[in-house]
């Protein structure tokens, strides 16, 4: 698995790669109430904006790690927005993306590097 | 992010940090913001049981003068309540006015027996305070309290949980206030709040105030609540947050807060006008205002936030009002806001449209409170 700066986890299965956000970053936006997913077959650029997250604090974004096309996304979260501090790492993914260029990836941190990173 | 040791910190801070309160900056205090339970939980827990806040930041001040009428007198010249008119140990929201009909401050005033005590909110206390002082000294006395700790016990539990350390709490009705012993404190207690749930204010010597937080949330039915959840919570009970829903610029008629002016004060009473911005005020009433505080509820999840603009069809036209607070509502367990509109779209019903990340979402124009008011009358 690995991480970025935005607190997004990836994990690759397959051709594709699973991203979501961390327990760090569910922890830092409180309770998680609404989730506006994106499009599936959406072409996307690295840094778009792709997914909206707001807690009872605040409204923040996700962005697309990765160049390539959003092919599945965790429809669930829109009923359960919960979720997303229930278990951050598990069930509450956010989209599936299959990705243009792979070694996007070598950008990102391993698991030691994200929590140096997070102090 | 501000500094917090730039801060004032609280009487209670020691037992905030002992409880893993996370701090934030709040009109020049650092202030919990919520605590380990969370935004959500705390919420949901003062609605079911009792949540015990810290709102120490707040003014307290005590107007004394040659007799409680002599202060009442004075008093009114600066709002337009009926202060007078209130019964001994009895207690009333109001606020200043300015010369524009405008508002500078909310606050509650209380008529002590001998005196009246005063509570204003943090971020306005010093000028609220010089106000006072230019406006009723010598005459009047303007003492302001610094060494009295204020917090709030709130949610259906509070007289259970209170009454255990003084039963006497438990015959009071809403807006009473008393002198009530409890842990060994002389406490200045309302039976009041800003939750829109029965509950009590207490005014604790700062010394005395730890030791009362600790025998209340001894008790199963008591949690701490952070700033969040007060005011998600003051949201649902369709309550102002001054400097967001009402400010210096606002009639109180557009605040929809007509019911706050009592008779004595209105056009026809035995007191009328004889306040800042009477004419204003008075004016906005008998003619009517271009705007009104409404409350919106927003038919998606999408919470809309301070600052959403409302249109009235779902393309074009021009913003015919604003959210002024916004948010997650967890008892309503959707988004819930209030704002302004333009009258004619106030009516309770009203389908409108708020505009969230530029696409306009339908909202409907809710009776204020969100949530129904729980006080023991």
């Amino acid at each position: 698995m690995k991480f970025t700066e935005e607190h997004e986890w990836l994990r690759v299965e397959g051709d594709v790669v699973v991203v979501g956000i961390t327990g760090h970053a569910a922890e830092q936006l409180g309770d998680v109430v609404f989730v506006e997913l994106p499009e599936t077959e959406t072409e996307v650029t690295k840094d778009d904006e792709v997914c909206v997250i707001e807690s009872v604090k605040a409204a923040s974004d996700i962005l697309a790690p990765l160049d390539g096309e959003i092919v599945e996304v965790n429809e669930a979260l829109a009923d359960e927005p919960g979720k997303v501090n229930e278990d951050p790492i598990g069930d509450a993914w956010f989209f599936k993306i299959k990705p243009s260029d792979l070694s996007q990836m070598d950008d990102y941190m391993d698991e030691a590097a994200y929590n140096e990173f997070i102090g | 992010m501000a500094d917090l040791g730039e801060l004032k910190a609280t009487p209670l801070a020691d037992m905030h940090a002992e409880l893993g309160a996370k701090m934030v900056p709040f009109a020049g205090y650092s202030m919990p913001v919520q605590y380990p339970l969370g935004v959500m939980k705390e919420h949901l827990h003062c609605r079911a049981a009792a949540g015990l806040f810290d709102v120490s930041h707040m003014g307290q001040v005590i107007l004394r003068g040659e007799s409680l009428d002599a202060v009442s007198t004075a008093f009114e010249t600066l709002i337009p309540m009926d202060v007078l008119g209130l019964d001994e140990n009895k207690q009333r929201y109001g606020f200043f006015t300015n010369e524009n009909g405008g508002i500078e401050d909310d606050l509650m005033f209380a008529n002590r027996g001998d005196h009246l005590f005063v509570v204003v909110n943090a971020a306005c206390k010093g000028a609220d305070v010089a106000r006072m002082k230019a406006a009723l000294e010598p005459a009047i006395s303007v003492e302001v309290i610094t060494d009295r700790a204020l917090i709030a016990l709130q949610g259906p539990a509070s007289e259970t949980a209170l009454a255990r350390l003084n039963p006497a709490v438990a015959d009071m009705v809403f807006m009473d206030v008393a002198t009530v012993e409890l842990a060994g404190a002389e406490c200045w207690v309302s039976r009041s709040g800003y939750t829109g749930e029965d509950g009590y204010e207490i005014s604790v010597p700062e010394y005395q105030a730890e030791a009362l937080c600790r025998a209340l949330l001894a008790m199963d039915e008591v949690e701490p609540i952070g700033l969040g959840a007060r005011d998600s919570l003051r949201l649902e009970a369709g309550l102002c947050l001054y400097g967001n829903d009402i400010d210096t610029n606002t009639n109180p008629i557009e605040g929809s807060l007509i019911w706050a002016i009592q008779k004595a004060r209105r056009a026809g009473g035995d007191r009328e006008g004889g306040f800042p911005g009477a004419s204003h005020i008075l004016g906005a009433m008998a003619e009517g205002v271009a705007r009104k505080r409404v409350g919106f509820l927003p038919s998606g999840r999408a919470p809309m936030r301070a600052g959403t603009q409302i249109f009235a069809s779902a393309e074009g036209g021009e913003p015919i009002g604003e959210v002024t607070s916004g948010g997650f509502g967890p008892t309503v367990n959707g988004p819930v806001a209030m704002g302004y509109v333009g009258t004619s779209y106030s009516i309770i019903g009203t389908e409108l449209f708020g505009e969230v990340r530029g696409k306009r979402m339908p909202v409907k124009v809710a009776k204020l409170p969100l949530v129904p008011a729980n006080f023991k009358r």
